[in-house]
């Protein structure tokens, strides 16, 4: 009965945005499947055990990316070690301390804007303020600077979500015994909002993997192979910035392809864990 | 003893305060070092010289420094990239959010959030040694490193905020419109249509605004596939945007060329402040709409 009722011109129409849907998702879908199948099949078999044990060397001609490896876990390293205190003490501040309604309305506005801002505008001031007016030079440690004021915005938000979800009646009973509020922070609310922290760290970590534009005039391109702390003090080039300079300058497709792989590899992992960690951190708050 | 303790309790209220306030000593850092850095050239070259010249010749012995070309090119990029982009990710985004059973959603939602997750130089690298190669031979060009090539990964690389900020916006209008529509004898995707996409109007345009923001202010991926010289912009030619320029010249660029980089930054800042502040609007109206 239905159908007679619905005229010839309406049935056109709602075929038409069926497809039109059908077409948008299998495409979007089809370009993901593409993306990764291409990157993978391209750069794994590139992938040697020289080429990631190794630091380049022009006298044997040879190309090993793991100068570049270490240098993108120090970055990581560095930047969550700064980043989580910052972004937790503000996310602290906003909920449990604020009481000035239009300071609260001026910080978030300000971390909205921060995560607005382009990374090539972090790295050219990243490279004016920490390089050159704190004379730190081009090293990962400026870089690593960058990156934090990067992800502030990120590790705050997702402390400041987890943090609203603790009960208010954890905070009053606290206080109800006597707790200072130093100590109901340090003893009720820190502990509750470990999984805030931690989900704004694994997205940190996504993006620190992912930048360049940032890091490509702050830590700058250099390929030697340094521990922790003599790393810091000089310039090194992460994984992404290595694959710009093998790909656009170089012409080591093959090189290029090997880390795109490896990064695809670890953006699946990383989305894996974020899934994982929140559907576990969700199971825990439910009990 | 009680003084003592209200004492370190006020002392751990103001390290608070100023952990609070980074974000904000932050982002006048960078407001404050852009204008300083920005207007000497932009007063040496003079406003209309520098936003109104055709050309850009910064090495030359009587260098000329006109950024129309670096702007148009930004401005022609992100239209291009929203309009190849809306379409796909909103209308992935009303089956995602209304019609898919959730087994699809899941896995297109992870799809996309893989999308997201995916480095700008692995988007540069693929558009280097694939669609290059196919816009040189598709349209018999001498360079596939074109405007085109830029705006394609463009809107590929908007997609994920296009389809997860309309999703939002969609998943949360309420039932009742909804249920309404469709006891009144509308069929379901005539509601979702007509009904919900209104109703969420105000998320759908943030995601384009949101959208707007990643295109314009995209650097590597473009970099890699846009060909990097500085003509104004032509869909088939090699092209330079707002922060191509920044990036390319900036590891040998000094005295009046290097000032001139930090101001076409400046440019590039305040186009992101005027996004940013769209992008409020709306998702201020969508909240109390």
């Amino acid at each position: 009965m239905a159908a007679t009722t619905i005229s010839r011109k309406r049935k056109g129409r709602i075929a038409a945005l069926r497809v039109l849907m059908a077409v948008s998702s299998a495409m979007t879908c089809a370009l993901v499947l593409f993306l990764v199948v291409y990157v993978l099949s391209k750069g794994l078999p590139h992938i040697t055990w020289e080429l990631i044990s190794t630091a380049p060397s022009y006298l044997t001609d040879r190309i090993g990316i793991l100068p570049d490896i270490l240098n993108t876990i120090y970055l990581i390293l560095a930047t969550l070690l700064l980043v989580i205190p910052l972004g937790a003490g503000a996310a602290i501040y906003l909920t449990e301390y604020a009481q000035n309604k239009r300071l609260v309305s001026v910080i978030e506005y300000a971390a909205e804007t921060l995560s607005g801002i382009p990374s090539i505008i972090y790295g050219l001031v990243g490279m004016l303020f920490f390089c050159q007016f704190l004379n730190m030079q081009t090293s990962l440690l400026a870089g690593a600077l960058t990156l934090v004021i990067m992800n502030l915005p990120t590790v705050m938000r997702t402390t400041q979500e987890s943090l609203k979800t603790v009960p208010q009646s954890y905070r009053e009973g606290a206080f109800g015994l006597g707790a200072g509020k130093w100590r109901v922070i340090r003893t009720v609310v820190l502990p509750s909002c470990i999984d805030g922290i931690v989900t704004g760290c694994i997205l940190s970590v996504g993006r620190i993997l992912g930048e360049s534009a940032a890091l490509l005039f702050t830590a700058g391109f250099a390929h030697s192979l340094n521990g922790f702390f003599d790393a810091l003090g000089n310039a090194g080039a992460s994984l992404t910035v290595a694959l710009y300079f093998y790909a656009k300058e170089q012409g080591e497709f093959g090189v290029a392809f090997a880390i795109a792989a490896i990064l695809m590899v670890l953006t699946l992992l990383i989305q894996l864990l974020a899934a994982l960690v929140g559907r576990y951190f969700k199971k825990r708050r439910s009990l | 003893m009680k003084h003592k303790k209200h004492l370190a309790e006020t002392a751990i209220h103001g390290v608070f305060l100023l952990l609070g306030l980074i974000t904000v000593g932050c982002v006048l850092l960078i407001t404050v070092y852009l204008i300083l850095s920005g207007l000497p050239a932009i007063r040496e070259i003079g406003l209309w010289n520098f936003l109104g010249g055709r050309t850009w010749a910064s090495t030359e012995a009587e260098p000329s420094f006109g950024i129309l070309p670096f702007i148009l090119t930004s401005v022609y990029g992100t239209a291009g990239a929203i309009v190849l982009g809306v379409p796909i990710g909103f209308f992935t985004a009303v089956y995602l959010a209304k019609l898919a059973p959730p087994a699809a959603k899941n896995i297109v939602s992870s799809a996309v959030n893989l999308l997201a997750g995916i480095p700008s130089v692995v988007y540069g690298l693929v558009g280097m040694m694939v669609l290059v190669p196919a816009i040189r031979i598709f349209f018999r060009l001498p360079d596939g490193a074109s405007l085109l090539a830029a705006i394609i990964v463009l809107g590929i690389m908007i997609l994920p905020s296009i389809i997860s900020v309309s999703m939002t916006a969609l998943d949360a209008v309420p039932k009742e419109y909804e249920e309404a529509s469709l006891a009144l004898g509308a069929t379901p995707i005539e509601t979702y249509y007509k009904v919900s996409v209104p109703a969420a109007k105000s998320g759908i345009a943030a995601a384009v605004v949101l959208g707007v923001g990643r295109a314009i202010g995209e650097a590597m991926a473009v970099m890699m596939v846009a060909g990097n010289a500085p003509h104004m912009p032509s869909l088939f030619q090699s092209v330079r945007f707002l922060t191509t320029a920044v990036a390319s010249e900036m590891s040998y660029s000094s005295g009046l060329q290097q000032q001139a980089l930090f101001s076409i930054a400046l440019v590039l800042f305040l186009f992101i402040m005027l996004i940013n502040a769209t992008l409020n609007f709306f998702l201020k109206r969508g909240k109390e709409g």
